[in-house]
């Protein structure tokens, strides 16, 4: 075990140990059925976070992510209102104008030479606009295929259900995998982290890698939409203020370095599933109050945190040896 | 002529780094290009490889005019570049690092087993024995190094660029390099070496051209070219006593009359507990082989290594070091080998840089006025000929020699009372070399004590008054009076001793 794979395994065991105290205390949540809806009930928070984990790996930030998943709902809903285009028409056209709308914010961030962090805040700010603009209110979908996408599953021994959505999720997962860690632009995605300008002088296209992360990032919040989308089947412009922070959050409990450079897309994975345990234990509960979640998720953070701090110096110490 | 450069010239805000330079590189030879620290080497070479955008100048690579835009372009038309201040990426692992840009894949996804098989293939001709799968950041600047130049090598199809590639290689890494660089040049390969180490220069270079405050001075062939002249076009004027060797007196302070003492200080796996005692206004070297223990000894004395055994203390009675905070406390100093990295806010400007120690020192609620650090500044500008068009430039800005000499500078306004200094002048140009040892012999006449590690011998044996060998980690030999000389620390240093092993350095 190495100081890079240190918090990944940490990250699976905290997960593992969670797991364990939820069933000793209720035996019921281990069975496919709560496995299933773990899996459906985060799928948007996944699949979203996958996009932050490469965007967070290359040294950056995408703030606007809660607002494009808004806008995707809304787009969704209105477009099968008002138009009559098929809803895998509408998931494209949607998944080519989030994808579009990142690949400029990467433009912007490269040209201007501008902090991610303010360039993805006015994109925020444009998203959640750009989705009012289409609808002030809760738009419901009621289209016949949204009905077969909801209830199309596998039945799982026990009873539990894998879901759409619940797979969409993990291939989601996986194919961020092999993009960040098996391909030459995963790679440069690392080394953009590990230090931009050291990346530009080894030949790393700067500019356009900057331009395709954040084109991912984009990419992946309008599929996060969609699944969302699904999910409540409606679309609703003031839905899911502050997912961006809880995607962050899921990518450094996941054990990627919010300043870049180290980190991986399976860990984000553990980190969404870890998060969502936390919210079904106070469902199994009963008489905790929903705020637990933050508290716990806050705490957990914090942890982290000084987990990589530690880490890092101790690289460090041992870089110097 | 392989590469050709025509009337180059690069301006920075208030700086001309470049002006109206011309350069031709031959294929099969191996072209040294040399000037003062900030003369304008390393911008040359970016502009050559599109780190940098020219504002005016053509280049031609056989014949062909080129205009690399990116350094990835520079890359595709077969420039090797290793960049003075960069050695890689260090959360990447050492194949990552090497293929990068070119990792053999299979259906669009890297083919991990090719890609490390590639890079053991590329660093087999280094003799370094190296885990490609390990990050790169966990082995030492040296080998680093040497994975940038392995890369380098195998994108230079026609040219490669080493600026200032041997700062952290010993002399038998340095010959493994040579032979390499000699063989490239026997294919036909044009090679542009930097450095600042002439030894080097006359021993591998066939022609040198040497720059001066921007504009070329001179190009010509190595052989017949004297080294004082060389030196000369170099600074413009003669150097005053380049070498001082033996104008030195060693004298060792009188045992009695030491100050501050060490017993019994080490920590295991690092080096073995050793003593020290240090006199007012004494130089003490510390001579041996790059990983014998030097660097180590030092970084114990100074609490970056907590001390697992042993005590120090002086007049007043014990002194605690465990860490550098209290270190810098009890007035002690120590400028790091690795000045890339440590030690350098580069966003801060000079005169900001050379404040910073002091002022944390002297804590944030007493500061140091505006007018103060002026003179501060201005005075170690001055002093250590820091080439900067003022105190107000980010020190990012600097050559990679002049960032190393505010660096300096800053631990010289502490005043300390023990300083440590780990290679001063690695990548210095002769001038400021002089300079820098003039200076060493001053602040000791004030009383300041100085530790200095220093492969150089002659460097040694020039400021020196004792010098303490290093090898396998232990303290081995203590050289004083008429014994610091070349030879003798040359022959402590290789001494056999009953269990050594080549490998260890
Ligand atoms: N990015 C930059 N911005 C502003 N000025 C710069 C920049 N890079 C270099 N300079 C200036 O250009 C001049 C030449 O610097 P350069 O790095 O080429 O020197 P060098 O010959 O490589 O010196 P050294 O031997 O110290 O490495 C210096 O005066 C330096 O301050
Ligand atoms: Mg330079």
């Amino acid at each position: 075990m190495t100081s890079r794979t240190l918090p990944l395994f940490a990250t699976i065991a905290i997960f593992l140990i969670a797991y364990l105290v939820c069933y000793l205390q209720f035996p019921a949540m281990l069975s496919t059925r709560v496995i299933g809806n773990l899996l459906t009930d985060n799928a948007y928070l996944g699949i979203v976070a996958v996009g932050m984990t490469v965007v967070i790996l290359s040294g950056g930030i995408d703030l606007s992510v809660g607002s494009v998943i808004a806008f995707s709902g809304v787009f969704i809903a209105v477009m099968l209102r008002d138009t009559g285009l098929h809803p895998l028409v509408v998931f494209a056209l949607l998944l080519a104008v989030t994808t579009a709308f990142g690949a400029f914010m990467g433009g912007l961030i490269h040209v201007l030479a501008m902090p991610p962090f303010i360039v993805t805040l006015a994109g925020m700010f444009l998203a959640r606009g750009a989705g009012y603009m289409l609808s002030v209110e809760s738009v419901p979908i009621q289209h016949p295929f949204y009905e077969v996408l909801k209830d199309a599953y596998y039945l799982m021994p026990g009873k539990g259900r894998l879901t759409l959505l619940g797979v969409a999720m993990l291939l989601s997962v996986a194919g961020g995998m092999i993009l960040a860690h098996r391909t030459r632009f995963g790679t440069r995605v690392f080394a953009m982290g590990g230090g931009a300008q050291t990346a530009q002088l080894m030949g790393v296209p700067v500019g356009l890698t900057t331009v395709q992360i954040y084109a991912f990032s984009g990419f992946m919040a309008g599929l996060s939409g969609v699944a969302f989308s699904i999910y409540t089947a409606s679309g609703y412009p003031l839905a899911m203020v502050g997912t961006e922070l809880n995607a962050i959050a899921a990518v450094v409990i996941g054990g990627t370095i919010l300043t870049g450079g180290a980190g991986y897309v399976f860990g984000t994975l553990i980190g969404v599933l870890t998060m969502g345990l936390i919210q079904t234990y106070i469902v199994f509960d009963g008489s905790l109050s929903s705020w637990w979640t933050k508290i716990v998720i806050g705490a957990l953070l914090l942890m982290f945190i000084l987990l990589q701090k530690g880490l890092l110096r101790l690289g460090t110490a041992r870089a110097a040896a | 002529m392989l590469l050709t450069i025509r009337s180059l010239t690069k301006t920075f805000p208030g700086t001309r780094a470049l002006d109206s330079v011309d350069f031709d590189l031959r294929a099969g030879e191996v072209h040294a290009l040399l000037g003062e620290n900030g003369a304008g080497k390393s911008t040359l070479i970016k502009c050559l490889t599109g780190a940098y955008q020219r504002d005016e100048g053509e280049l031609t690579l056989d014949g062909a005019p080129i205009s690399p835009q990116s350094t990835l372009e520079a890359q595709e038309l077969g420039i090797g570049t290793v960049y003075q201040e960069v050695n890689l990426l260090p959360n990447l692992t050492v194949a990552e690092n090497l293929t990068f840009g070119r990792q053999p894949t299979r259906f669009g996804m890297v083919d991990g087993r090719a890609m490390r098989r590639q890079a053991e293939e590329m660093l087999s001709g280094y003799g370094v024995d190296v885990d490609v799968r390990r990050d790169l950041g966990t082995y030492s600047v040296a080998i680093q190094q040497i994975v940038a130049i392995a890369r380098a090598v195998t994108l230079s199809g026609k040219v490669l660029i080493l600026d200032e590639p041997t700062a952290s290689l010993d002399s038998r890494e340095v010959a493994m390099l040579f032979d390499v660089v000699r063989s490239l040049r026997e294919q036909g390969l044009g090679i542009i070496f930097i450095s600042h180490f002439l030894d080097q220069v006359f021993e591998i270079s066939d022609r040198v051209t040497v720059l001066r405050n921007g504009c070329r001075v001179a190009t010509d062939d190595i052989a017949g070219l004297e080294r004082l002249r060389l030196i000369e076009h170099m600074l413009g004027h003669e150097l005053e006593d380049e070498t001082r060797e033996g104008r030195h007196a060693h004298v060792p302070s009188d045992p009695s009359e030491r100050t501050l003492h060490f017993e019994g200080v080490g920590r295991r796996g690092l080096i073995e507990p050793f003593d020290l005692s240090v006199g007012r206004g004494e130089v003490i070297g510390l001579a041996g082989l790059l990983g014998s223990g030097r660097t180590e000894s030092a970084e114990v004395l100074f609490g970056i290594k907590p001390t697992q055994t042993g005590t120090a203390r002086d007049e007043n009675g014990e002194i605690a070091l465990r860490n550098p905070r209290e270190a810098v406390a009890a007035g002690f100093g120590f400028a790091p080998e690795d000045r890339k990295t440590d030690g350098i806010v580069a966003d801060l400007s000079v005169r900001e840089n050379i404040a910073l120690a002091l002022q944390a020192r002297r804590g944030w609620a007493r500061p140091i006025s505006r007018a103060e650090q002026n003179r501060l500044a201005d005075h170690y500008i001055d002093r250590l000929d820091i080439r900067t068009s003022d105190a107000e430039k980010a020190v990012g800005d600097l050559s990679g020699g002049n960032q190393q000499k505010v660096v300096l500078a800053r631990w010289l306004a502490m005043n300390p009372r023990f300083f440590i200094l780990d290679e001063p002048t690695r990548g210095i140009d002769v001038g400021a070399h002089a300079e820098i040892l003039r200076l060493i012999e001053e602040v000791t006449a004030d009383g300041m004590s100085i530790l200095v590690i220093s492969s150089e011998l002659d460097e040694l044996v020039a400021v020196a008054d004792r010098v303490i060998v290093v090898r396998d980690r232990r303290h081995v030999a203590q050289l004083t009076g008429a014994e610091v000389e070349t030879d003798t620390i040359v022959r402590a240093i290789a001494a056999p001793d009953a269990d050594s092993d080549e490998e260890a350095a």
